[in-house]
């Protein structure tokens, strides 16, 4: 954990009420079918360790850009879709950025979303898994854990970081037996090797927690935000993969026995 | 095989053999009928089953036929007669193959003239597509027959003519038949003709024993005209073979029936939306009693679902170029209403609802009969899950909310062309199109002056003089031109209807109305998602007025941030509902025209590009000339927080208000919906549950990607079908013109965040 050591924390009193913690939030969406199952509350939170080379949100990775917001106020935001949630199916999402990087904060926010019924995720790499302490997995029902690469040099050139740490947290969660659906980006080029894949396969099926395997296609829609931002775009010149390139990569982990789409 | 003949070989001899309740069997109740006899289904799609051959024959033949319509314009127009329940000679597609038959005209596609609503409607239209207009025709109806449109015209006042001419009101129905009115023509099998008849015969006898005042003498003519009508009906039907002097003994003539009773209606009204009803599980009643009974099989089934809906699909009328451009396309709003819930909480789903859906896939996709669902959360999961996957694999459905109007108007309402509710049999409407509440803001601080023209059109109010304008004194302003806009809107649209009543009268469609309906006055409004933002302009941020030479203002420069009504804002959304009820309790003052109820929809079908092109810049930012937002919906990219806070605010404007409809058009891209088909079902059943339990009335729901319409820009053969969603109807995307197709393209689309 040397490595994390370095990372801005947002310290939170621990005699503070939960509401009262403040968090810094990128910004928040109602959106359908991408962060969790049905219609959610998402709540992008700022900053991210990870500097992963096609991410398609790099506003999200300096946690000063962003507002600062009471966990409570962001829960008032959320409570006024309960209604909608309820009927439609769905939850409040915790995703980023890196939300593990406010673990006070992600907590309050997932605690204060079971207080208002609604289904809990948590979307995170799983790289500052150590820091989610098992109150914050107790108030997460589902973990949207994207592991960007089961071969560790490739995660290196990825992310800029290891891999050890996700696969670690992706552990504990299986002995927890918490509901985990496994996000896997492909980017041709970087994260396609088949031997790659089918290593992350058998990991992935190894831990028997694992509800479902997304197969996200990298896409170019974060293209806009690097100029914007003025920020070096390694993947400016990467294709989306082919149908045929997604279809092998599901076939990857069908084989391993998980349910992918 | 023989039309009249069941297909077990016989008329039965008791129609009605079978079916229970007495209500119904002891006066005019098809609703009583529907809820003694109806069997619920609550399983899945599983059983529904492709088009036959025979039906494959017979739509290929008539898509055939599109190809040269869609170049020309029309494809045939009959230019010498007038039309009539009983003007042609009958016409088939192929008789052969046809087991549903009748044609408005004598062939296929071939349109007919109707003068009573307005003969330059009808000159111009046949001048567009290289028609003239027999001389014989214009005679009559010029010296001795007085069209609708000429008695419009003799009693608008001045006030009137300067608001119609400015674009303030607009899209009166006083060129054109008014339509929204739904005959119930399942009357027509349940009860046969004669039945029809006798009634109406009764109600006008007992109209005998009171005074003969001008009510009374009107409401007796009326009667006669209606009684009329039904006898043509009867020697039209008894003209393709069908004696529908008694009533239907099997479903395959309960379909001819009703069939032939609507077509009556559209052989004789041009009417802007000829809406069919709520058809599909009356007529379930027969086909479950034929099918139990051995005499039908599914596949048969489903193929007289088929024929029903190819005729539906192939109504036709002659209008002008503009008229087509205004409401993009060729729309006749052959409005069918789907599925809801009965007051006994039983569901009113069949598996003829299941039916009726499967022609879009049977036929494939296509903007008329226009689809509406009645949606309930309580609804059965199967259905809300096949009417879901329908609308994503088509775009072809509209949704409204069964919830709201079962309570308002009862389990038996079916919508008129978009969003119009009425109970079937018992209620029509005066159609009185919308009014520009944007154009009328700037009105309001041009003190009556037109933006564009700089003419006085409004009442005249000092000019505005500061350098920023301040709310109260706009948002007063706005008040005293509602007031003067709600008074000459009311004052047309009695004009109109008065003039409709007496020269264009719907003698079919109010044949099959109780006597004693209930009349709605049908107001509306335009751009109220401009004046929402501009007011939130000019009261959270700074908004300077420019003026031009003559002290007109005609652009603003608006500093700082302010919330837009799409978000969820209740700073935003608090003005759009303010605008919404006050400007109905304004209307709400002034009589109307038989004593018509008041009430307003907002919905602008797709005239908001043109609204919008006649009104000048507006504070929110809107530059002159823009379309305005379809409907209640947010302006386009204004709505930041996706569909959801976007849809909660148009749920916010309240029904009671806007008793006619609140439309709300959304685009939703695939991926937005889910990542796998059976997930994307489920998620936007969740959306349709989510937003009627919010209060949510209308949604037009489209799921396509931005490229598959501009690809179908750049080649139109490719897409022949494609349907879109777009105001409270359907269109064809091919046919929209290129700054329609622009306006579609230009919308909000809900991608993935």
């Amino acid at each position: 954990m040397t490595m994390t050591a370095c990372l801005l924390e947002t310290p939170a009193a621990p005699a503070a009420p939960a509401g009262a913690v403040t968090g810094s939030v990128h910004s928040w969406d109602i959106s359908t079918g991408v962060d969790g199952p049905g219609t959610r509350f998402v709540v992008f939170t700022g900053g991210c360790p990870l500097r992963c080379v096609y991410c398609h949100n790099p506003d999200t990775w300096f946690g000063r850009t962003a507002q600062r917001m009471s966990a409570a106020d962001v829960l008032a935001l959320a409570a006024r879709y309960r209604r909608f949630i309820g009927a439609a199916g769905g939850g409040l999402t915790v995703s980023g950025g890196e939300p593990l990087l406010q673990p006070a904060f992600t907590r309050a926010l997932l605690a204060g979303a079971k207080e208002l019924g609604l289904h809990t995720a948590l979307d995170t790499s799983g790289y500052l898994g150590a820091r989610a302490d098992d109150a914050l997995l107790d108030a997460t029902d589902l973990v949207l854990l994207d592991i960007k690469s089961f071969d560790p040099a490739i995660a290196q050139r990825v992310t800029g970081r290891g891999i050890a740490p996700t696969l670690a947290f992706a552990r504990r969660l299986a002995a927890r037996h918490q509901r985990v659906w496994v996000r896997f980006v492909l980017v041709p080029g970087w994260t396609d090797d088949p031997g790659n894949v089918a290593a992350l396969a058998r990991f992935t099926a190894s831990l028997g927690n694992v509800e479902r395997v997304d197969v996200l296609p990298f896409h170019q829609l974060g293209a806009a935000k690097y100029e914007a931002l003025r920020l070096d775009y390694p993947c400016a010149d990467v294709n989306p993969p082919t149908a045929e390139q997604i279809g092998r990569a599901r076939a990857a982990f069908t084989a391993a026995g998980l349910h992918s789409v | 095989m023989d039309p009249v003949r069941t297909d077990g070989g016989g008329v039965a001899a008791d129609p009605w053999q079978g079916f229970t309740g007495s209500c119904w069997q002891d006066a005019i109740d098809v609703r009583d009928f529907i809820q003694a006899n109806v069997t619920p289904y609550t399983e899945d799609a599983a059983f529904l089953v492709g088009p036959t051959e025979r039906t494959r024959a017979l739509w290929s033949q008539l898509t055939a036929m599109f190809g040269e319509e869609r170049s020309r314009g029309v494809y045939d127009v009959d230019a010498r007669t007038p039309a009539s329940i009983t003007s042609h000679a009958p016409g088939y597609i192929d008789r052969e193959r046809e087991l549903i038959t009748g044609l408005q005209t004598d062939a296929p596609l071939r349109r007919a003239i109707m003068p009573n609503g307005g003969l330059r409607m009808v000159e111009n239209g046949l001048a567009a597509y290289g028609y003239h207009l027999d001389p014989a025709v214009r005679e009559i109806f010029t010296r001795y027959r007085k069209t609708h449109n000429a008695g419009v015209f003799d009693a608008y006042p001045a006030d009137v003519l300067a608001a119609r001419r400015a674009h303030v009101i607009t899209g009166l129905p006083d060129a054109y038949g008014r339509g929204r009115i739904i005959g119930d023509y399942r009357r027509v099998p349940l009860y046969g003709v004669g039945r029809l008849i006798a009634a109406k015969q009764a109600e006008k006898a007992a109209l005998d024993a009171r005074p003969s005042t001008a009510e009374v003498i009107r409401d007796r003519e009326e009667l006669a005209e209606q009684i009329r009508a039904l006898g043509e009906l009867a020697e039209m039907a008894a003209s393709y073979g069908h004696d529908v002097t008694r009533p239907a003994a099997t479903a395959r003539e309960a379909i001819q029936w009703l069939y032939l009773a609507y077509l009556a209606a559209v052989k004789e009204q041009n009417g802007a939306a000829m809406s069919l009803g709520r058809t599909s599980t009356f007529l379930d009643i027969y086909l479950e009693r034929d099918l139990r009974e051995g005499r039908l099989t599914e596949t048969e089934a489903q193929e007289l679902i088929d024929d029903f809906i190819i005729k539906l699909r192939i109504v036709r009328f002659l209008r002008t170029p503009e008229y087509d451009q205004l409401f993009s396309g060729d729309p006749t709003w052959v409005t069918e209403t789907i599925g809801g819930i009965g007051r006994d909480g039983r569901p009113l789903v069949t598996r003829t609802s299941f039916r009726y859906l499967q022609t879009l896939y049977n036929l494939g996709s296509a903007p008329e009969p226009n689809l509406t669902v009645l949606w309930s959360p309580t609804l059965p999961e199967g259905f809300k899950r096949f009417c879901a996957q329908v609308s994503i694999d088509t775009s072809s459905i509209q949704y409204e909310s069964d919830d709201l109007l079962r309570a308002r108007w009862g389990d038996d309402t079916a919508i008129a062309c978009c969003v119009s509710a009425m109970e079937v049999g018992r209620q029509m409407q005066f159609f009185g199109a919308r009014v520009n509440l944007a154009k009328t803001l700037l009105y309001a601080i041009n003190g009556g002056r037109d933006e564009n023209s700089g003419a006085q059109v409004g009442p005249a109010l000092p000019p505005l003089t500061g350098d920023v304008l301040d709310y109260a004194e706009v948002t007063a302003r706005f008040d005293t031109m509602m007031d003067w806009l709600a008074k000459t809107y009311v004052d047309a649209l009695n004009v109109i209807h008065y003039m409709h009543d007496k020269y264009a009268y719907e003698r079919l469609e109010m044949a099959l109305h109780d006597y004693g309906v209930l009349r709605t006055m049908a107001c509306g409004i335009a751009g109220l998602s401009v004046a929402a933002d501009s007011l939130a302009a000019i009261r959270y941020a700074t908004v300077r007025p420019v003026r031009d030479d003559t002290g007109l203002i005609v652009d603003y420069r608006t500093e700082g941030v302010f919330p837009a009504y799409g978000n969820d804002d209740d700073r935003a959304d608090e003005i759009a509902v303010w605008l919404v009820r006050t400007f109905m309790d304004k209307v709400r003052q002034h009589e109307t025209y038989r004593g018509a109820l008041h009430t307003q929809s907002v919905l602008t079908i797709t005239s908001n590009v043109v609204y919008g092109k006649h009104t000048g810049n507006t504070p929110d930012g809107r530059r002159s000339g823009e379309p305005f937002a379809p409907g209640a919906n947010p302006m386009n990219g204004r709505d930041r927080h996706g569909l959801v806070a976007a849809a909660l605010s148009v749920a916010k404007l309240p029904y009671s208000h806007a008793e006619d409809g609140i439309s709300l058009t959304e685009s939703i891209t695939p991926a937005a919906l889910g990542r796998s088909r059976a997930e994307r079902v489920g998620n936007l059943v969740g959306i349709l549950d989510g937003y009627i339990t919010c209060g949510g009335y209308h949604m037009n729901v489209n799921v396509l990607d931005r490229a598959t319409l501009l690809d179908a820009m750049d080649h139109p053969e490719r897409y022949p079908q494609l349907t879109i969603r777009v105001s409270g109807y359907a269109v064809n995307f091919v046919r929209l013109t290129r700054e329609q197709q622009l306006d579609v393209v230009n919308r909000t689309f809900h991608e993935s965040v």
